[in-house]
Parts: C-alpha cells; sequence; structure tokens
C-alpha cells in the first residue's frame, strides 16, 4: 500500500482553532449545496419575513398609525426574523443527526465542533439572504435607512450576529429534541413568546406588568431597538418613550447579550453533540 | 508497514457494553494479525455492529479495552480515526451530494487538500466503477451503487485497518462480487480488514480467522477449517429409488456411521455423520449393493458452517445456506 497521505496532526491551540475552522469550512459547504440542490428550503426562510412585513404593515398598521408605524415595524421584524433562524437550526441540526452521513463525520479524524459550526454558518448565509429579500421588501412599504452608513452596517452586522448566536440555541434545542417531527415544532414554539412579547411589534411600555419587565429586558427588544436607532427610524410618535439603561445602550446591550448567549450555548451544544455523538 | 503495532492491528479485550437493560456486549475478545482478514460472524442482534462501533470510536465501551492501529480507541480516539476507515452497516453517504463530492468533501476531512481531494475522488470513482455516475446526486443511485460510494468512503484516506460491517448485505450477486474483489485487492495491498456478516460462506470465502460470536458473547473461533473440524467428521447422505428400502438402509448406516441415522419418506432419503469419511461411503454402498438395494443418488458433506453454528449454539444462524461440497454419484 501507498504511504498515507495525511499529514501527521499538529498540535497546538491554534492549530486546533485552524483546523476547526477549515472542517467548518467543509461543513459549511457541504450544507450550502444541500441549499442548492433542495432550493425549496428556502422559501420559509424567505416567505415568511414577507408575510410577516405585509400582514403587519396593512393589517395592524393601520390602527397603529400607517407609515410611522411601517417604518418603526421594519426594525423589529428584522429582529423577528433572526431570531427565527434558531428554529432553522434546529430542524437542520435533527435532520443533520438523522441521515446517515453523520456517521461518516464521526468516524472521520475531524474536529467536532465542524458539525455545528458548519450547520450555524450555512443557517447564517441562508439568514442573510433572508435580511436581503426584507430590506427590498421594507423599501416597498416605504421603510428607508436615514442613518449613516457606517451605523447600516453596523446595524446588519448586530442582526447577523444575533442571528449567528440564536442559532446555537436552535443546535443545542435540535439535539434535544432528537427526531425531525419533535424538532419542528419544539424549533418554533419557544420562538413566538420570545419575539411577541418584546418591541418587535408594539412599544414595550404599551406591555403590562410583567410582560413589560419581560420585553424590556428581552435580547429581541435590544436587537430591534438598536436596528430602529442605527437605520435612523423614530420612535413610534404617540406611545411612552422606553426609559432605563438597557432603553438607553440598546446596541451595546444587544451584543452583550450575543456574548453571553454564545458563551452559554456554544459549550453547551458542543457537550451535548459529543454525548448524541458516542450514544 | 511496520511492525508498529508488534504485529497486531487489531486488539480488542473484555468488551462489555449494555443498552439500558440489554447487553449488547457481555465480554467480547478479538485479536487480528496485521495484514489478515478477521471474519465476525453471527446472526442478527449478535453484537457485531457494536463491537466495530467500537473499535472505530464511535461507542465507548462499559468496560474493557480496544486497540486499533497501535492506538487506544478511547483514550486516543483521533489517532484511531486517522488510521482507520469505515463501512458502516448503512450506507453513509450525503443523498444530496453527488458521487464525487461525497468522496471530495471526506478527503478534505482527512486534511487533503483541495487538488488531492479531487486527484483522490476521481480516482475511487472510477475503481468503484461510478465515474459515469459521479456527477449525479447520489439520491439517485441504487443501493448496489451507495454501497460502493461508502466504501469507496472509507478508502480514502488509504486506511491501515479498514472496517467492514456486512458490507455484503443487500447486494445482488454481481455487487456481492464486486465487493468481495475489492476485499482481496485491500488484503494484497496489506490493509488489515474486520468484516462482519452474517453469510457462513462469506466468512469462509474471505477470512483468514473467524470469531463467531453469539448473544455478545465469542462462542468459538479460528480457521474455516477448525471450526469444521470441531464439529467432527462428515455427513453421508443418500437416496434411495424405493422408499420402501428406508428401513434396511438406516440399519446399514447405523453400522457404518455414527450416531443416529434419519430418514425422510418423502424425499427417500437418509443419512448419517461418518467419521471416516470416503471409506464410509464405500463400504455403505457396498453392503447397501449386496442386499440389493438401489441407490440413486449419493453424497457426503463436510460440515458447512452452519452445521458448525447450530453445533455451537444449537441454533441456525440463517434459514437459508447451501454451502454443499458434495460428491455425487
Ligand atoms: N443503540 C442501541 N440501543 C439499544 N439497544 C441496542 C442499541 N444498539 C444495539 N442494541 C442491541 O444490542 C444487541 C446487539 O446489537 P448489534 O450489535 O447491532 O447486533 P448485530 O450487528 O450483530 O446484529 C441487540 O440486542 C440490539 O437490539
Ligand atoms: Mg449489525
Amino acid at each position: 500500500m501507498t504511504a498515507v497521505t495525511l499529514a501527521p496532526p499538529r498540535g497546538g491551540f491554534g492549530n486546533a482553532i485552524a483546523r476547526t475552522l477549515r472542517d467548518g469550512g467543509v461543513i459549511t459547504w457541504r450544507n450550502l449545496m444541500n441549499v442548492r440542490r433542495n432550493p425549496e428550503l428556502l422559501l420559509s426562510a424567505t416567505l415568511q419575513p414577507i408575510m410577516f412585513v405585509l400582514l403587519f404593515a396593512y393589517v395592524f398598521g393601520g390602527s397603529f398609525g400607517g407609515g410611522a408605524y411601517r417604518e418603526f415595524l421594519m426594525g423589529g421584524i428584522f429582529a423577528q426574523t433572526v431570531a427565527f433562524n434558531s428554529a432553522f437550526t434546529t430542524i437542520g441540526m435533527a435532520n443533520d443527526l438523522q441521515k446517515g452521513v453523520i456517521d461518516r463525520f464521526r468516524s472521520l479524524p475531524m474536529s467536532r465542533m465542524a458539525v455545528l459550526l458548519g450547520r450555524t454558518t450555512a443557517d447564517l448565509a441562508v439568514n442573510s439572504l433572508g435580511l436581503v429579500v426584507m430590506s427590498l421588501c421594507g423599501l416597498i412599504v416605504g421603510w428607508r435607512i436615514r442613518g449613516s452608513f457606517t451605523d447600516a452596517v453596523l446595524g446588519f452586522a448586530v442582526l447577523l450576529l444575533f442571528g449567528f448566536v440564536m442559532s446555537w440555541i436552535g443546535a443545542f434545542v435540535g439535539m434535544l429534541a432528537g427526531k425531525v417531527e419533535v424538532a419542528q415544532s419544539a424549533g418554533f414554539i419557544w420562538m413566538f413568546p420570545v419575539t411577541f412579547i418584546s418591541s418587535v411589534f408594539v412599544v414595550q411600555t404599551t406591555l403590562p406588568g410583567p410582560l413589560r419587565t419581560f420585553a424590556e429586558w428581552n435580547p429581541v427588544t435590544a436587537v430591534a431597538d438598536s436596528a430602529r436607532s442605527l437605520f435612523g427610524n423614530p420612535p413610534l410618535p404617540g406611545f411612552e418613550r422606553p426609559e432605563g439603561w438597557v432603553a438607553d445602550n440598546a446596541t451595546l446591550y444587544a451584543i452583550l447579550c450575543c456574548i453571553a448567549i454564545f458563551a452559554i450555548f456554544a459549550p453547551l451544544a458542543v457537550a451535548k453533540y459529543r454525548k448524541v455523538a458516542s450514544k | 508497514m511496520g511492525s508498529r503495532f508488534d504485529g497486531v492491528a487489531v486488539r480488542a479485550e473484555g468488551l462489555v457494553k449494555s443498552f439500558g437493560s440489554t447487553r449488547a456486549l457481555n465480554g467480547v475478545d478479538l485479536e487480528i494479525p496485521t495484514g489478515q482478514v478477521l471474519g465476525l460472524l453471527g446472526p442478527n442482534g449478535a453484537g457485531k455492529t457494536t463491537t466495530v462501533r467500537i473499535l472505530t470510536t464511535l461507542l465507548k465501551p462499559d468496560s474493557g479495552s480496544a486497540m486499533v492501529a497501535g492506538h487506544d480507541a478511547v483514550a486516543d480516539p483521533d489517532a484511531v480515526r486517522r488510521s482507520i476507515g469505515l463501512s458502516g452497516q448503512y450506507a453513509a453517504v450525503d443523498e444530496n451530494l453527488t458521487g464525487f463530492e461525497n468522496l471530495y468533501m471526506v478527503a478534505r476531512l482527512y486534511g487533503m487538500s483541495r487538488s488531492q481531494s479531487r486527484a483522490r475522488a476521481r480516482e475511487l470513482l472510477e475503481r468503484f466503477r461510478l465515474t459515469e455516475d459521479g456527477d449525479r446526486p447520489s439520491k439517485g443511485y441504487s443501493g448496489g451503487m451507495r454501497r460502493r460510494l461508502d466504501l469507496a468512503g472509507a478508502l480514502v484516506a488509504r486506511p491501515v485497518v479498514v472496517v467492514l460491517d456486512e458490507p455484503t448485505t443487500g447486494l445482488d450477486p454481481r455487487g456481492r462480487m464486486d465487493t468481495w474483489e475489492v476485499i482481496s485487492e485491500l488484503v494484497d495491498d496489506g490493509t488489515t480488514v474486520l468484516l462482519t456478516t452474517q453469510y457462513l460462506e462469506e466468512a469462509d470465502q474471505l477470512a483468514d480467522a473467524i470469531v463467531v460470536i453469539d448473544k455478545g458473547k465469542v462462542i468459538a473461533g479460528g480457521t474455516a477449517d477448525e471450526l469444521k473440524n470441531q464439529v467432527g467428521g462428515e455427513r453421508l447422505e443418500l437416496i434411495v429409488a424405493d422408499a420402501a428400502d428406508l428401513r434396511s438402509t438406516a440399519r446399514v448406516l447405523a453400522e457404518v456411521g455414527s450416531g443416529e441415522p434419519s430418514t425422510d419418506v418423502h424425499t427417500r432419503k437418509a443419512d448419517i455423520l461418518v467419521d471416516t469419511g470416503p471409506k464410509a461411503l464405500i463400504e455403505a454402498l457396498r453392503r447397501l449393493d449386496a442386499e440389493n438395494i438401489l441407490v440413486s443418488d449419493v453424497a457426503l458433506h463436510r460440515p458447512t458452517l452452519d452445521d458448525v453454528f447450530l453445533a455451537l449454539t444449537g441454533h441456525a444462524a440463517e434459514e437459508d445456506s447451501t454451502d454443499t461440497k458434495g460428491v455425487a454419484v
């Protein structure tokens, strides 16, 4: 037999990271090829936000203030859309674990994190496409970016970062769910309270008691308000303004939440993956 | 290949594994000298796949140790993964990727460069007769083609140890012959192969040594010949022209053979175990001739691995196996 062509592994933390990124890149490529062969997977990621924009802009918009509400709404729907990325990762992860190819991955000398990283990165790419479609949709209903270019870039960056870290929660939930059928409901169900009890569709000060407190501290609120302020979209007129440190520092709080979510759920997801991978 | 692992490529000692209250493995030992083929033989549920999964680092044993290519499968799974190629019981291919993309991806994940990976993928497609379909999504492949693609995936990094879990189950005869050929080529290259099978004939054909497991325990081991000798002797079987002669035939057989002869009126068949093979056959025919009993067919069977299995476990390994090397008269 000819010599084994594998490069001998080099130790060290730097190399472990390089290998994780490289293998994660290969798995990302594989996941995006899967999307390319099944373009219908893109439908829910793009059609759903469009539905929300149209429904809320025109069904609820009328009673909330028409054009001003639509301007207010877009930041919220951006935040909601990236949060829902988590549900797609939940289903994708459960799907991955049920496929035969996972046994191939597990018998290869690849990074243990690569399957998770490849899943969350590919979902981020799909999510970015959803953001583009929504932005166009927003422009059609009258939303505009009124702030500076750098603020707008920062605005999209925060949204994508939030989508990415939500994806790691989704991956964890997907492995807990195990079966794809379970993942399909488990992935979405907790999304509804998390995205609706927030400033996505309404001003948080209009909510009663405990719901208001929840909404004020909800990272989804921070991401929505951060997008509004970075895109230069004015607050909804005629409502009590939110107050406090979180309201005044929405972008910073949103980024801190992203860091915290990642710091908690990335290790949890990796540990869970190791467990389901050696059952 | 050097003597990096002192001549033993795979060594499992005292493997125990339970799933809930099911004890899948109950102390399995096995050893494969470098460059040899070991057939792990057992009926459904015997613990073959569990053994394979432990040796290939997919599963941790509750106790016991597994050394593969000089590395500990529990303590250093990554080193084991670099040395092995696995083709599991169910094809581990991504259905949405083409045959080429599947192999390319595996090569990349083994750490090969892009150009190395492309070249290796094309080479393997060629070797496994998949070149024509290599750029089609594997979703549309037949079961046999998927199996071949999976086997190709196991060989991407030219591993020193190849583990094949029931590689021919569900294949048509052509596919089975192909797979056997690939295994012989691996052996020619000096690769060590662990092969599980439910087909006694397959282990007989391909393996240098056979380990028989049943209910999570090794119940016998050795070469095919050694196992057959454990049953001892051969079986003399004959068919008489007239069913009325069966009773006297049985008497004659009892004189030349050992144990109780058995007869069947419908098939006019009588048989018995004999220690002396051809000599007993000639003696039986001579005596029957002397009694004017007309024999229409006679055969001497070496015990098959089926017989071995039956003798070892008291139950058959599979319903249907026809591994008879008879001498027809
Ligand atoms: N993941 C699992 N969970 C529960 N029981 C299992 C699992 N895997 C295998 N078993 C049980 O362990 C025993 C051995 O199974 P297996 O190793 O797959 O046998 P074989 O491959 O020889 O058919 C069987 O009784 C099987 O039902
Ligand atoms: Mg099996």
